[in-house]
């Protein structure tokens, strides 16, 4: 069990709804951002004199900007229905991390500034003044909301947490009181083209090491191509597949899928990340300059088609907002959705019989399924209404013998966060982050002891990366998430191309076919 | 009697205006305001057809509430669908001649006024029972169960034990129409009831009962999920994309 200054919540058979303890995470912020990555993203530096009135005068543009915000300011019965449903309450007992009492830091502010009852009477209607220690609850509490939308299922409103915590990001952001992790990010993406600021060269060098790699564990020339003019599809991940476990497994997963597809594809280094940090902040125009580097890699690249990788908020703003913010997408071939999810893109070459699969290359492992909050709530895969569900479960069906669910209470729509999304996976926040983890650990130690699962799959970066961080806090292994291309990885049976040693007599019908020709 | 009559002609004046009004003012608010991005919680239907589906169940079954708490949606539909029968029945003060359908409704007003005051008392008690929900809780949202209760007490008391004529009270608010001021029986209970109902039209727009037309409102439950399909575009987001390649 690794070390920690604060105590890891024991896990339970289901997950029990804790007694509230007020302020037992009033402690927790992230770092506040400094200048040098407040500016290039058009905000104040630091925090600005006249913050009060200009954070009510954000507001105020926000109201008139979102029907959301508005809308829910003004519905919320104070009903308790989302009382229990977000794990950094079930994992903190802190009542400010319920949906409902996380929503009121905003609520009481609008309330007092913004509607006649609350002007008169801010005592009746829990109205209260924007005072400097309600800032720093919004910077704390605000900075302990994922945005994963479970609390918005089970609103009889349809009341969406997430849209709060964004506006007040926002607010925030406006007068100079920022968060480091996320605009430290956003500013590389600005800079370099991903949010881990690798640069091109660096990225080459990583595909031609992966190139080797899978050549080496098959004897197949697969291709990982990067900014290569005129391919067919130009494909976008999260940068942290370039180099992070277990999320590299999972990009050499996609390479394998598109090279038995036979569609020429390509990365780019101009857009050579998916996931989407303006999201976070709530900055429409931050999300729409992020959004704005695909389009102009695609023009630039003159693919036909657009396929994001394994990523879950990257997929809300892919498949939600991309065709808002950075479309239309006219130039691309009108046959196929724009964009598409690799699990679609692999799912259709699985239903078309193109795919073949060994799947006892899988048989070491028994397997469940987290569904990554972002894909399960603010997108779909498919033609149907709840194909983000089943077209996961597909392909792992395609390719393991071993696959059980969690508790139903904590998959599908009703899944749990991992505890990392939203711009929380920092080390600034690691606390927040283990405990917000303890109901997906419950349901995963349950099919652990009653199962005998060994591994859990996910199809996001942000998942993947919080699970290797916090299972060992739960006395569990880093290993035990997996990529779902990683499983097609795995058991993918690969077709030897014309320049494989394995094969003489294969179809040279392609001269030309080798993407990396100078 | 005359004095305490126009009084209340006036406050029925008053609060209908103040209803009205309001709710008109924040109704054209809410569709003004536009929803710039395509926010449904998924799974979402993919077409306008299945969102008034969608909208339909939760307004009439409360879908998303039973999913989330049983208690809450037991007592929470109960008081609701005993408002809405209270409602029906009343409707006979306010239309000549009464339609058949409200006839119909009239045996079963007085269940629904029953139902009305159980609901009310159990979501009520939750709110002194259950911690979360006790942390919430905002002397407004113990006052308006108090008002809701006595409107609904009051006017189960004036049906049952303290009758009234309620042939005048017809009268007098058919007369309002007509901007004619004809007398209301002085009964107490009956002033009390009035009073309450007039209180809780003119808090209507200014409270959280704004979340009935909230509700049709709400991006996360009337928007089709068709995204990819369809581009959704704000007319202030639209004004970014002015000199764009």
């Amino acid at each position: 069990m690794a070390k920690s200054a604060f105590r890891v919540p024991p896990l339970s058979q289901y997950t029990e709804v804790p007694a509230i303890m007020p302020g037992a995470m009033a402690q927790s912020a992230p770092f506040v951002s400094k200048a040098e990555f407040q500016e290039p993203l058009g905000f104040p530096g630091e925090l600005v004199d006249d913050w009060q009135a200009r954070a009510i005068a954000k507001m105020g543009e926000l109201l008139g900007k979102y029907r959301s915000l508005r809308v829910y300011l003004d519905a919320c019965v104070k009903c308790g229905a989302c009382t229990d449903k977000c794990h950094y309450f079930l994992g903190t007992s802190d009542p400010r991390n319920m949906p409902v009492g996380r929503q009121d830091l905003l609520r009481k502010v609008y309330r007092r500034y913004f509607t006649w009852s609350g002007r008169l009477f801010p005592r009746l209607v829990g109205a209260e003044d924007l005072t400097r220690e309600m800032l720093d609850d919004w910077y704390s509490y605000f900075h302990q909301c994922s945005q994963c939308r479970r609390c918005s299922v089970f609103c009889p409103l349809g009341i969406d947490t997430a849209e709060i915590s964004m506006a007040a990001r926002e607010i925030l952001d406006s007068i100079g009181l920022g968060q480091k992790y996320c605009n430290e990010i956003i500013g590389k993406v600005y800079k370099v083209g991903n949010n881990l600021g690798l640069p091109g060269p660096a990225l080459r060098h990583t595909l031609e090491g992966l190139e080797e790699d899978v050549y080496d564990d098959t004897g197949v020339r697969v291709r990982y191509p990067i900014d290569q003019e005129g391919a067919e599809i130009l494909l976008v991940t999260p940068s942290a597949d370039f180099f992070a476990e277990p999320h590299v497994d999972g990009l050499i997963g996609y390479g394998k899928v598109l090279h038995e597809s036979g569609i020429s594809w390509t990365l780019s280094s101009h857009a050579s990340e998916a996931a989407n940090f303006g999201m976070f902040i709530g900055s429409y125009d931050n999300m729409r300059q992020i959004a704005l580097r695909i389009r102009e890699a695609a023009i630039q690249l003159k693919v036909k088609r657009i396929v994001f990788g394994e990523c879950g908020h990257a997929w809300r703003v892919a498949y939600s907002f991309l065709n808002t913010l950075a479309g239309p997408w006219d130039f691309l071939d009108p046959r196929y959705p724009v964009p598409q999810h690799i699990c679609e893109f692999t799912y259709d070459l699985i239903q078309q019989g193109r795919l073949t699969f060994d799947k006892s290359l899988n048989d070491d492992k028994v397997l469940t399924y987290h569904d990554s909050c972002n894909v399960a709530r603010a997108s779909r895969m498919g033609d149907m209404p709840g194909g983000q569900f089943e077209i996961p479960r597909a392909i792992i069906r395609a390719t393991c013998n071993h696959f059980h669910e969690m508790d139903e209470d904590t998959i599908r729509d009703r899944t749990f966060c991992c505890g990392g999304g939203g711009g929380l996976l920092t080390d600034d926040l690691i606390e927040l982050r283990v405990k917000g983890a303890k109901p997906r650990m419950d349901a995963l130690n349950n099919v652990m002891q009653e199962k005998g699962v060994t591994h859990m799959v996910a199809i996001c970066a942000i998942c993947k990366s919080q699970f290797t961080k916090v299972l060992p806090y739960y006395g569990m292994e880093m290993e035990q998430i997996l990529s779902l291309h990683q499983l097609v990885s795995n058991a993918i049976v690969l077709t030897p191309g014309p320049d494989d040693e394995a094969d003489e007599d294969d179809d040279d019908d392609q001269p030309d076919d080798d993407p990396d020709q100078e | 009697m005359a004095f305490l009559t126009t009084v209340y002609a006036f406050l029925f004046y008053f609060a209908a205006f103040v209803l009205v009004a309001g709710l008109v003012f924040r109704i054209a608010r809410y569709a003004l305001t536009p929803a710039p991005l395509k926010i449904p919680t998924t799974p979402a239907p993919t077409t306008r057809g299945g969102v008034v589906l969608r909208m339909t169940r939760e307004v009439v079954l409360f879908e998303s509430l039973f999913r989330g708490n049983k208690w809450t949606w037991i007592f929470g539909w109960i008081f609701h669908f005993g408002l809405f029968i209270v409602t029906l029945r009343h409707l006979r003060y306010f239309i000549e001649p009464v339609w058949f359908p409200i006839q119909l409704v009239q045996p079963f007003g007085i269940y629904g006024g029953l139902a009305m005051i159980i609901g009310l008392a159990g979501l009520w008690a939750r709110r002194f029972l259950v911690d979360r929900v006790r942390y919430i809780s905002a002397p407004s949202d113990h006052l308006i169960l108090a008002l809701l209760i006595l409107i609904g007490v009051s006017g189960l008391l004036v049906k049952f034990v303290f009758h009234t004529d309620v042939v005048a009270i017809k009268t007098f608010f058919l007369g309002l129409y007509a901007f004619e001021i004809r007398p209301l029986p002085a009964d107490p209970l009956l002033l009390l009831h009035l009073l309450l109902v007039a209180m809780l039209m003119i808090l209507f727009p200014y409270s959280k009962l704004l979340h009935a037309p909230g509700l049709f409102f709400s991006p996360s439950r009337n928007q089709a999920d068709n995204p990819r399909e369809q581009r959704h575009l704000a007319p202030w987001a639209k004004r970014l994309e002015q000199g764009r390649g």
